[in-house]
């Protein structure tokens, strides 16, 4: 059994899962905080050392496979190549921020809450690591039950039928690419759930039509992409900030790791087929959130709008089937996790602070609490994609793809980021600047705790903005044998 | 073979036990004894011991498939007895006739897992359904028991009218009751062999509620004492089942190619009546009523489907349906008041207990890592590996994302919701363990259901 825990992927399940049943179980509630902060620590230890072990002499470490159902001829296989580990360190950087920020009495049985927490992040491993599509399919479900609970119990007041809404729409999408998992594994020729037998299937187009769809809008439900993302802004404004921050950091990073690792290499034909029309829907709902963001006067949902737009372009970048911009892609899932993190805590500070969300009741925080107005200034340019930010990076690369591909859709999609710095600069303007309102007389600046997190956040933004270069390679290693699959149509 | 007979002589002890004692818990002790020696036996006979050697001339004969069958009804009715023991006693003046009953639908069960020919059959569905009609009755002094018991009696009537009629028909066309006989007799399709088919088929979907015959479930359901309604929904649905898959197997096996495109409209009917009506359902007992019938939708898909992973799946399925739905049901039974409210608050006042049920309610909901998953997941597997009816699968899907809205209206009233009005129910810590291991049970067919299918492949 212990040789269950000899490799980083198994420790990555492994840890999360066991700090989580702790957490369950633990009689004080601080201690169920800390068992959770420390179990996400290591988890981060973990990820760091297979960055570093990631040569070819430690190459088993970063791969395992343990036989599960041999009657189905799955098993439990989990790897950690260029781009997992991305996204892997993007869950594990962004897990331990929020259980820092989260004060020690804000929720009821918090032994409860840190163990979903934790089984959350177990899920979202999984996801990120499974090279088993069954496995895959069982952590994509295990990623999402915690998460509805922990909205359900400790969310705001209409949180029953918000978190319901986004639960049915998930479950149904998770529904069909179980169809479609189940159609790929039958296909083939050794009916395995292995990701290398479904890379080598050969299927005709007309099946390959059918079964993009089925993966698909499970993937662009999760992202979420225009039209399906109504369930969005409701879902983040009603959880509680903490679950937001993971949802929106990391969850909806699933639906595009699903694009770059399993829609793209599997349905080639289809993807060549569709991708201009998707693309084309992507970008218009791009302009649309970001309309609906510059119309918005809740701080909640205008964050959750501009996450809309960003996902939006990085589906737009990994579809134009470029390099280029499906590097940016990949860059840019871990650095809009970090920024949209560090909004999300300001969001909540404020919160906390006032109970307030209506931008338009704010104002003059910036007079009060200088420290975190500069915290947030800076998060939000890196959001907003400023030179030097990381955000500019990815995005920039994202561009010159769409570019490629057709320059029309990139200036319409360009348009967005020019939005976006109409609604972010607007919001920061009526928030931080301006006279204090009656609400925000009494406002105290930020904790040592959050200063420690801030200033993390902000060293991310800027090493990620300025010197990128090192973790090219190493999505390189994914996104070029995905872009192989093309080179021969 | 060994069930049979070791189920009938403990039905008739059963029955003298209320004249030994009138203490209940001495019959129900007596009722879980019986039920542990029943398993064990069918357990020594699926290693191949068996006690008694009777020629049945070819009329019964045990698969594999046959045995665990019969062994997971059997659990499944441990759990019952252990579960709801103690409300089973609450009705007639001693429970032991009530057990007794229950064992001689053991015995029903016992010969529908071994089957052969068409008379075993129509006795075995007969022995399970007759002493139902008394079950259903048994709270003599309430009203809508006796409405529930007569309604089931006519229908139940109704449907074995309809069962002799095929079975004549079937009879004429081949001259024989066996099923072997009668699948190799199969060359084309005759009106006579045709009338047969679809009225047994017919009278098969009266007794495991499929639409369109399901009209009688939703009162017999509630109006029947909520400890039987449990028994009836699970196990005796599950042998209904089990008889529709082996008939239409061994019969018309050769002739799937015509009677498939019939069984995948009364799946598609079922699921969409069972699911869109459970949805407007306020009482629990009813939305389980409903429920059960869009359930049995899925089943019909592994009659549908007719392959290794139908039967793979018709086992799991079996046994985490049942098990899931006796938990709710021995909580349901605890309570007078069957609306979903009274339900409101329940995870403060009885953590242990409304964790065990959540897990029940998400297998129901077939959520991954619980049996219901894998027991949903193999229907589909079956239906796609058919082949050309990726639709029926994708419908399939659709309703299950909408058993999602009932079934989580209960989880949000355990969990999310506050308790408006105090209604004292009280659970004994046996009672909480049993719960317990119950979703233990379900997990562990969610985490591995191997444990349970490799039996199938001895």
């Amino acid at each position: 059994m212990f040789s269950a825990f000899d490799n980083f992927p198994a420790l990555l399940i492994w840890l999360p899962l066991l700090g989580g049943i702790l957490s369950f179980f633990m009689k004080q509630e601080g201690s169920a905080r800390l068992t959770a902060l420390i179990s996400s620590i290591l988890s981060l230890g973990v990820v760091v050392a297979s960055f570093v072990l990631s040569d070819e002499k430690y190459m088993m470490l970063n791969q395992v496979s343990y036989v599960w159902l041999p009657g189905l001829r799955s098993s439990f296989g989990l790897v950690l190549d260029g781009l997992t580990k991305i996204v892997c360190l993007l869950t594990a950087v962004i897990f331990p921020i929020v259980l820092l920020v989260t004060k020690k009495d804000q929720y009821k049985n918090s032994n409860s809450f840190y163990g979903l927490l934790m089984l959350t992040q177990c899920g979202l491993m999984g996801v990120f690591m499974a090279t088993d599509a069954l496995v895959f399919y069982f952590f994509w479900e295990l990623a999402l039950i915690p998460v509805y609970f922990l909205s359900s119990i400790w969310g705001g007041e209409k949180r029953i039928k918000a978190t319901f809404k986004f639960f049915i729409y998930t479950f149904i999408g998770s529904l069909f690419l179980l169809i479609g998992i189940l159609y790929m594994y039958l296909a083939t020729p050794d009916t395995s759930f292995g990701l290398v037998s479904f890379y080598n299937l050969q299927l005709s187009s007309v099946e390959q039509h059918w079964l993009f769809f089925l993966f698909f809008i499970a993937f662009a439900i999760k992202m979420p992409i225009f039209p399906l993302h109504t369930w969005q802004p409701e879902a983040y404004e009603q959880a509680p900030t903490t679950v937001t921050m993971i949802m929106s950091g990391v969850m909806v990073k699933m639906g595009l790791f699903g694009l770059i690792r399993w829609l793209l290499p599997l349905f080639p034909l289809a993807v060549k087929d569709f991708n201009t029309g998707i693309i084309i829907v992507i970008v218009i709902g791009m302009v649309y959130a970001s309309l609906v963001a510059i119309y918005q006067d809740n701080l909640k949902k205008l964050i959750a709008y501009s996450s809309i737009a960003h996902i939006g372009l990085m589906a737009a970048g990994v579809f134009t089937l470029k390099d280029v911009a499906m590097q940016g892609a990949v860059l840019q899932m871990f650095n809009h996790g970090i920024n949209i993190v560090a909004l999300w805590i300001a969001a909540e500070l404020i919160e906390r602070q006032t109970g307030i969300t209506k931008i338009s009741d704010l104002g003059g925080i910036a007079q009060k609490a200088p420290l975190l107005s500069i915290f947030f200034v800076v998060a939000a340019m890196a959001n907003i994609a400023l030179p030097l930010t990381n955000a500019f990076v990815g995005e920039f690369m994202i561009f010159n793809g769409l570019y490629q591909f057709n320059p029309w859709i990139a200036a319409i999609a360009g348009l967005s980021i020019i939005l976006s710095a109409v609604y972010t600069l607007n919001m920061i303007k009526n928030v931080f600047y301006g006279e204090t309102v009656a609400a925000t007389t009494g406002f105290c600046d930020i904790g040592k705790s959050h200063v420690f997190v801030f200033c993390a956040i902000t060293i991310l933004i800027f090493v990620a903005g300025i010197y990128p270069t090192p973790v090219f390679k190493m999505i390189h290693e994914t996104t070029g044998i995905v872009l192989n699959r093309y080179s021969a149509l | 073979m060994n069930a049979i007979i070791l189920s009938a002589i403990w039905g008739v002890l059963m029955m003298y036990t209320g004249f030994v004692t009138k203490n209940k818990n001495t019959s129900t002790l007596v009722a879980i004894v019986g039920v542990i020696l029943l398993l064990v036996a069918s357990w020594l006979e699926y290693i191949g011991i068996s006690f008694f050697s009777i020629d049945t001339k070819g009329m019964l004969q045990y698969s594999n498939f046959g045995l665990v069958f019969n062994m997971v009804i059997l659990l499944s009715t441990l759990v019952y007895f252990l579960l709801s023991g103690t409300d089973i006693a609450k009705f007639g003046k001693s429970a032991s006739d009530l057990y007794a009953l229950i064992f001689f639908v053991l015995t029903g069960i016992s010969i529908i897992a071994g089957f052969k020919s068409l008379l075993m059959l129509f006795i075995g569905i007969e022995i399970i359904s007759i002493p139902l009609y008394v079950l259903a009755g048994s709270e003599k002094g309430n009203l809508r028991s006796n409405e529930a018991a007569l309604k089931y009696l006519l229908m139940g009537a109704f449907s074995t009218g309809l069962m002799l009629m095929g079975i004549a028909f079937l009879y004429g066309d081949s001259g024989t009751f066996y099923l072997d006989g009668i699948n190799i007799g199969l060359i084309g399709m005759s009106p006579m062999l045709a009338s047969g088919m679809v009225l047994l088929m017919a009278s098969m979907s009266f007794k495991v509620s499929a639409a369109p015959f399901h009209f009688w479930t939703p009162d017999v359901y509630d109006g029947t004492p909520t400890v039987f309604t449990s028994f009836m929904a699970t196990i005796v649905k599950s042998a209904g089942f089990f008889a529709f898959f082996k008939l239409f197997e061994n019969a018309f096996g050769k002739m799937q190619g015509d009677w498939e495109l019939l069984i995948a409209v009364i799946a598609v009917l079922t699921l969409i009546i069972g699911n869109v009506t459970a949805v407007f359902q306020l009482s629990i007992k009813r939305m389980l009523s409903y429920s059960s019938i869009a359930q049995a939708g899925f089943m019909l898909l592994g009659i549908f489907a007719m392959n290794y992973y139908a039967k793979q799946g018709l086992i799991l399925y079996f046994a985490t349906y049942t098990f899931a739905t006796l938990g709710i049901f021995a909580v349901l039974a605890k309570f007078k008041d069957h609306s979903i409210e009274a339900f409101n608050g329940f995870a403060k006042k009885h953590p242990t207990v409304a964790l065990s049920m959540l897990i029940c309610i998400l297998s129901l909901a077939g959520i991954p890592l619980t049996g219901g998953f894998f027991a949903k997941y193999y229907m589909l597997l079956g239906v796609i590996k058919h082949g050309g009816f990726l639709w029926l699968a994708i419908l399939a899907i659709l309703c299950a994302a909408v058993s999602v809205l009932y079934y989580f209206r209960v989880i949000q009233a355990i969990y999310f919701k506050e308790s408006v009005r105090d209604e004292e129910v009280q659970f004994s810590k046996p009672f909480e363990y049993i719960m317990i291991i119950n979703a233990l049970l379900i997990i562990a067919l969610g985490v591995h259901p191997d444990w349970l299918l490799s039996f199938l492949n001895m």
